[in-house]
This record gives C-alpha cells, sequence and structure tokens, in this order.
C-alpha cells in the first residue's frame, strides 16, 4: 500500500498539463468569449461546447477510456485520474458525455460492425451530437416503467412517445433512446435500444425552463417517427441490459473531486475578498470552519475514490462504490454552491441571464463583483444533482440492497 | 397565554386570502414578475383599498392603528402567495422609521404611502458592509461639496454608494442611512435621511433579482439635503434602525413560514399522488421522514415567528435575542424546506414551470436578507 505516483506518472502529468495550457483557450470555452451583454445564438453556443472537444480530437485524446482500435487510448487508470485532474485544475471545458462517456462504450459492447464505424466516428469528430432519451413523465426513478413504443413495420420502427429532461436536446443531431418493444414479462424485459435520428419527422423539441433561468433540458416528443431497423442496438428486448451497462459506465468522474477542489479554491478567494465587520470573511471563525469541514469530506472522497480506481486497474470493476461516490460527490458539490452564495452576502440576489436563454431576449447588466455573478442561480441549479442519473435516494436504495443485502 | 387569533384579525387574514386569490394565481404572477415594469400597479392600488398599506400606522396618522401580529398577518399571507409588491420595504421598513419621525415628517409622508401614492425603498447595505449596519461609507456632511456647491447651514450634501436596495426601482423615496460623524463600522454618528429618487445627483442602476423582485444599485453625487429630510436627531440613528430591522426581521419571518406551509403542503400532496414502483411515493418510508422533519422544521419557525412579533416591544436585549434567534431558526429551516420540497418533487421542482421552484428562490433570498443564520447566531451569543 502506497500513495505515490511513479515518475512516469509524474512525467505524464507534466505532459498533459504542457498540452493542456498550450491548448485550452478559456476564452474560446462555453462561449465565453461572446460578448457578456450580447445575444447567443445556439449554434455559437454550439460551437463554444465543441471547442475543446475539437482540439482533443486532433490530439488523439478525446476519448481515453475507448479501445485503442476505435479511437482510444491505452492510459493507464491513473493515467486517466491525471488527466481528469488536470483538466479540472484547468478549468476545461467539460466534454460532453452522452456520446464519448455513455453512447461510445455500449456500441463497442453491442453494436454491429456496421454501427461501430459511423456512431463512434461522428462521436469522435463532433459531427453528431448524441443526447439520452431515457426519463419519461411516468418513468424517472422506476425508469423500467416507461412507455415509449416501438411498433416494428416492415422495415421500421415506428415510435410514439414522450420523453423528458433531455440534457441538450436542443442541439443533438441523434438520440439514443429506451423504447417499448413488447408487454410481455417484466417491464425491464420488454425494453429496447434505439438510434433515432433527431431530424425524423414528428420529433419535437420543447425547451424546460429550469430554476435557474437556464435553458439545458427538454421535453422530446415524439410521433409516428419511422426508425430504419437497423438502427437497433443489441437484440429486441435486450435494451435493459444495455441501459445497466451504460449507467455503469457513467462512473468515472462522478465524483468530481479535482473540480470540486477547483471550487473550493474560488471559495476561498471569494471568502479573502468579502468583508465581514471590517475584517475578510475568511478570518470568520464560523465560515472557516465550514470550509474545513467541507475539504476534509472531500479529502474522504478523493481516498474512496482512488481505492475504487486502484481496485478496478487490478480489474475488479467498481460496484455499488460508485453510488457512493454520486452521492458524496453531488453532496459535495451542492454544499460549495451553498456556501458561495453565503459568502457573496447581499450580491447573491441580482439575476444575470444564463448564456443559454440569451436568445431568448432581454438580459440585465451584471451588478456587484465578478466572483458574485450568478452565484444563487448555480445554488438552485445544482440541487439537479441529487436528483438526475438515478437520485440520491434511489443510490442509497442500491447501497442497501446490493452490498449491505437489506 | 394565549395564542389565539382574534374575530378582527382572522378577518383581516380571510380579506387578504381571497384577495390572493381573485388576484395572485401563480400564472397572474409569474405574468407580473416577467413584465418591464416587475411589479402590478393594479395590485398596489388594491392592496391600499383594502387598507393593508395602514396597517401599522397609528389613526392620528391615517392607519388603522394595528400591531406587529397584525403586521404578521398580513407578511405571512403574501409569503403565501409570494407577493413581490413591496409591502416590507415600504409599510414595515419604511413605514418603521416614519411613525417614529416628527410630526410634520409624519403629515408629509405618511398619507402618500397609506393611499398608494408612493413606494419607499431602505438604502442601508453597502458592498463592504455585508450585514452590519453599522459598516457605513456614504457620507452626509454639511461642508460645501467638492463641486463647489455650498448648502445653507442646516443643509447636508449625500455622497457615496448603497448596493443592493430592495424594491427601488419601484420607489419614490429612498430612506438612506449615511455617516454624518465617526469612524466607518461605528455606531455612533450615523443619520437617516429621506431622498426623493428624482433628486438631482441621485442615479440608480435597476435590475431583477433571483426571487422575482428588483432591487438597484444607487449612487449619491454631492445630493442636496434639506433639514427636514433627517429622520431623528443627528448621528443617533442607530437604535432606531436596529430597532426598525428587528421588526423588519420579524415580518421577514412571517413571510417565511407563509412560503414553507404552502410548499410543505404541496410535496406532501405530490408524494401521495406521485407513483413510481408501483406505489405513491408518500408510502416510502424514507420519504415520509424527510417530510416529518420539514413540518417540524415549519412547526417550529411558526413558533419563533409568533415568539418575535410578541417580544418586539421589550428591551435591546431581549428584543435582539428574539430577532436574531427567529431569524437563525428562519434560515435554518427555510434552507431544509426548500432543498426538500425540490429534492421531492424531482424534475420537476426544478422547472419554472411549477410553482415549488420560485418558493424555494424566495426562501433562499430571506436567508440573507438582514443577515444569515451566522451572523444572527453570532449576535445572539453576544447578548445572550
Amino acid at each position: 500500500m502506497d500513495l505515490d505516483f511513479t515518475q512516469a506518472d509524474h512525467d505524464f502529468r507534466m505532459e498533459v498539463r504542457e498540452f493542456i495550457s498550450n491548448n485550452f483557450s478559456q476564452a474560446n470555452a462555453s462561449g465565453q468569449n461572446i460578448e457578456k451583454y450580447h445575444e447567443v445564438t445556439s449554434d455559437q453556443m454550439k460551437e463554444g461546447i465543441l471547442d475543446w472537444h475539437k482540439t482533443l480530437y486532433k490530439k488523439g485524446w478525446l476519448a481515453p477510456h475507448w479501445p485503442t482500435e476505435h479511437g482510444g487510448i491505452d492510459w493507464s487508470v491513473t493515467q486517466r485520474y491525471i488527466w481528469d485532474q488536470e483538466c479540472a485544475n484547468a478549468g476545461t471545458t467539460p466534454l460532453i458525455p452522452f456520446g464519448l462517456t455513455m453512447l461510445g462504450p455500449v456500441i463497442i459492447a453491442f453494436g454491429n460492425d456496421r454501427q461501430k464505424d459511423w456512431v463512434l466516428k461522428g462521436i469522435l469528430s463532433g459531427d453528431d451530437w448524441w443526447c439520452q432519451g431515457y426519463s419519461e413523465p411516468g418513468a424517472g426513478s422506476d425508469l423500467a416503467s416507461l412507455r415509449t413504443k416501438a411498433e416494428k413495420v416492415g422495415d421500421h420502427y415506428v415510435v410514439n412517445g414522450h420523453k423528458v429532461w433531455t440534457t441538450l436536446a436542443q442541439y443533438a443531431d441523434w438520440m439514443f433512446c429506451l423504447v417499448r418493444t413488447s408487454s410481455e414479462g417484466k417491464p425491464q424485459q420488454g425494453i429496447s435500444f434505439l438510434l433515432i435520428d433527431m431530424n425524423t419527422p414528428g420529433i419535437d423539441v420543447k425547451p424546460i425552463i429550469t430554476v435557474d433561468g437556464g435553458h439545458e433540458v427538454n421535453e422530446v416528443f415524439l410521433e409516428d417517427v419511422k426508425v430504419p431497423i437497423e438502427n437497433l442496438v443489441g437484440e429486441e428486448n435486450m435494451g435493459w441490459t444495455i441501459a445497466k451497462f451504460l449507467l455503469g459506465n457513467e462512473r468515472t468522474g462522478i465524483a468530481g473531486v479535482a473540480r470540486s477542489k477547483k471550487a473550493i479554491n474560488k471559495l476561498k478567494e471569494i471568502a479573502n475578498s468579502e468583508f465581514n465587520d471590517g475584517r475578510p470573511l475568511i478570518e470568520d471563525s464560523s465560515f472557516n470552519r465550514k470550509i474545513s469541514e467541507l475539504e476534509v469530506d472531500l479529502m474522504a472522497l478523493e481516498y474512496t475514490e482512488l481505492r475504487t480506481l486502484a481496485k478496478e486497474s487490478k480489474g475488479e470493476g467498481p460496484g455499488a462504490e460508485s453510488s457512493i461516490l454520486k452521492i458524496k460527490g453531488t453532496e459535495i458539490q451542492q454544499k460549495i454552491s451553498e456556501l458561495t452564495l453565503e459568502a457573496v452576502g447581499n450580491y447573491a440576489s441580482p439575476y444575470l441571464t444564463p448564456l443559454s436563454v440569451r436568445s431568448y431576449g432581454s438580459n440585465y447588466p451584471e451588478v456587484g463583483p465578478d466572483y458574485s455573478q450568478g452565484a444563487a442561480q448555480n445554488y438552485f441549479g445544482m440541487r439537479k444533482t441529487s436528483i438526475y442519473g438515478g437520485s440520491n435516494e434511489i443510490q442509497r436504495n442500491i447501497i442497501a440492497k446490493m452490498v449491505l443485502g437489506l | 397565554m394565549d395564542f389565539s387569533f382574534s374575530e378582527e384579525q382572522t378577518l383581516l387574514r380571510n380579506t387578504i386570502e381571497s384577495f390572493l386569490q381573485d388576484n395572485y394565481g401563480f400564472v397572474a404572477r409569474k405574468a407580473i414578475i416577467k413584465s418591464e415594469e416587475g411589479m402590478s400597479n393594479k395590485n398596489w392600488q388594491q392592496i391600499a383599498e383594502l387598507g393593508l398599506l395602514g396597517v401599522p400606522f397609528s389613526e392620528a396618522d391615517g392607519g388603522l392603528d394595528f400591531g406587529p401580529v397584525e403586521t404578521m398577518i398580513v407578511a405571512e399571507e403574501f409569503g403565501k402567495g409570494l407577493v413581490v409588491e413591496p409591502y416590507i420595504q415600504t409599510v414595515v421598513t419604511c413605514g418603521g422609521f416614519l411613525r417614529r419621525a416628527s410630526e410634520e415628517q409624519r403629515q408629509e409622508h405618511l398619507p402618500k404611502i397609506i393611499s398608494g401614492e408612493e413606494i419607499w425603498a431602505f438604502a442601508y447595505a453597502e458592498p463592504q458592509g455585508r450585514f452590519n449596519l453599522s459598516d457605513i461609507k456614504v457620507s452626509a456632511s454639511k461642508k460645501s461639496s467638492s463641486l463647489g456647491r455650498i448648502p445653507s447651514n442646516d443643509a447636508y450634501i449625500l455622497n457615496g454608494n448603497k448596493c443592493v436596495v430592495s424594491a427601488a426601482p419601484w420607489a419614490q423615496k429612498l430612506i438612506v442611512t449615511a455617516r454624518t460623524s465617526g469612524e466607518q463600522a461605528e455606531k455612533e454618528g450615523i443619520s437617516l435621511f429621506v431622498v426623493d429618487k428624482s433628486a438631482p445627483g441621485v442615479s440608480t442602476r435597476d435590475y431583477k433579482t433571483v426571487d422575482g423582485s428588483m432591487a438597484s444599485e444607487v449612487l449619491f453625487e454631492n445630493v442636496t439635503l434639506n433639514s427636514n429630510s433627517l429622520i431623528g436627531e443627528e448621528g443617533k440613528a442607530y437604535p432606531l434602525i436596529e430597532l426598525v430591522a428587528d421588526e423588519t426581521i420579524a415580518a421577514l419571518c412571517a413571510e417565511a413560514i407563509g412560503a414553507m406551509s404552502v410548499l410543505n403542503d404541496a410535496t406532501v400532496e405530490y408524494c401521495k399522488t406521485r407513483k413510481q414502483f408501483g406505489q405513491p411515493i408518500g408510502k416510502f418510508q424514507v420519504l415520509q421522514h424527510r417530510m416529518v422533519d420539514m413540518f417540524m422544521q415549519y412547526e417550529q419557525s411558526v413558533s419563533m415567528t409568533y415568539m418575535v412579533n410578541l417580544k418586539l416591544d421589550e428591551s435591546e436585549t431581549e428584543r435582539t435575542k428574539a430577532a436574531s434567534g427567529a431569524k437563525v431558526q428562519i434560515c435554518n429551516a427555510s434552507k431544509f424546506i426548500g432543498q426538500n420540497a425540490v429534492q421531492l418533487h424531482g424534475g420537476m421542482g426544478m422547472t419554472d414551470e411549477l410553482n415549488v421552484g420560485h418558493y424555494f428562490k424566495r426562501l433562499a433570498m430571506i436567508e440573507t436578507q438582514f443577515g444569515n443564520a451566522d451572523h444572527h447566531l453570532k449576535k445572539y451569543s453576544s447578548v445572550s
């Protein structure tokens, strides 16, 4: 048992750090080069988000977790961890996970040769933006109760239904979608995994505006949408197996340790700049204590994640541990946003029009220090993290059942 | 000991309830907060016609001569309706200063507040001051200004800036805390002034706030004030500021329990009807216990809100303990109830379309207004 990285790991860290500093442009990230009060078109948003993706594609570093024959790299688990850490420290634009993290591994494991060819290429090049058609109004935590129906008619499926909380579907070219192909047996047994072209007639994407004022999630209505049968992944009615495989693959970086560390550093900077009774807020013992407690909690999570990674590098797949990472990771992220809101004091209240809705019209000039911008909205928005990806209540159920045998 | 409401108080509550039912549905409110104006003048006039703008003022001043309990009832009901029209800012806070002002000042200003002709805002916070009411840089001096305008003997020149002045975009008048002597953060040397927002040298930067209200950054550049704009004695305003801040906190607590009750009811109702895994999610014990905790937080908050509103007339120490104690409870409960109401509603709780998120946001802002839990815990321990 030791905590040290090897010299090779250290060299690797220096190499990726240099690459990031030479190639990541903060200005291009997430449309930050767009003028503060300017209207932002949907295309500009998409371009901003894809900028870093395309840089990594050129370098060949986009999909380290894929097998090399499909465009991955044979980085060790430790190297991948270092890479994630360095990206977070530099504040690089988070990569859109739907293709790279979620669908890619599914296609590699279950897709046929044709699918492996076109789907993986499109994901890597950034030409195909994927979204995830999972949740429905009546099927949230209980995903297996989904009702969107696909009926086989000739060489097509005809899909009818209603998906919800579809993240960034407004930019999507394609959707991987869970549909019901059979009502026989248990609900899990009649689900299939389909690839649907978002330009097919009968698809209607409607924005859902969230409490932070932003537009990230959508409703997707499907009415008599024709999907060629070659867009079925795996076999008919094996969608649930694929869905479970996909969720298991989502674990990389789910704890968000490196990004949380960075956010705590920012919180400390804010607490250094804000004054409380004439002294920097960071010197206030009760506030300082809250930051320290948060840091200790994050340290524990970091080593829990490292233990998981170490196990993984020996080929032992993580089981329900990933639920610990999800619960603690999101609780810490939420707590950071909560303390950041607290730190900015009175300047918590000004509303800042989020970039994602600037194309809809008016926005108000920001007021107060830069670091206070959007602090409250971020706090509101972060509430979603304990709801999405299997709510934290569901994650606790998983641990109770799978680990504790209750 | 009696915690029941009189017939008259119940009637007052019913009147507000039916006003809100008729005019303040969720859809109507959304239209109001999305409008350029950000509030409804028509509603404000109706609130005036119902007599609500005169609640705390004496009969001699044209008011209803009611006490803190009636103010609490209004604020609680407005909290249930998420009313954005600036009742607390105008009537409780600015009204709180004015009803202790000179006869002449009361006669000049109160009729316009009571009739709904004027909205008032209290400009006290400064960027460096956080929640400290005496950390004031804005100055009012009798010296000549840099522009060389020499005021007459009894006039002041006001300079400096105030931040996040709630309701200021709608206000005709501001009550401003300013330093007439002493060092920054000293409790001595603070004075209160009535400032006409249209006076030369006053400029504002108006914006919407995350809870659906509006606020302004206010800049004073050599604003000339005449002597009858001074409320109370020069340099001696601090105790009055603390008193009115505590009264405002008592009203904010009432607004908060109104909002909490709506969230708790909505959450219980949702968990009874939302089905997953073949049963209403309210059947799951983990969610039941969460809702029980939300309910207990609410009951504790109601208790503290009644307590503080009944103790506003006590000694300064007792009053501070009551107000700071109540604010700590309300901050903690607002956070717990707001966050869990969203959590139990799942994705729906995150949408702008459902009322839940809007109550959550308002409660989060009540947490910071007039000092958060940390601030008041410290204040509480300093007097107990």
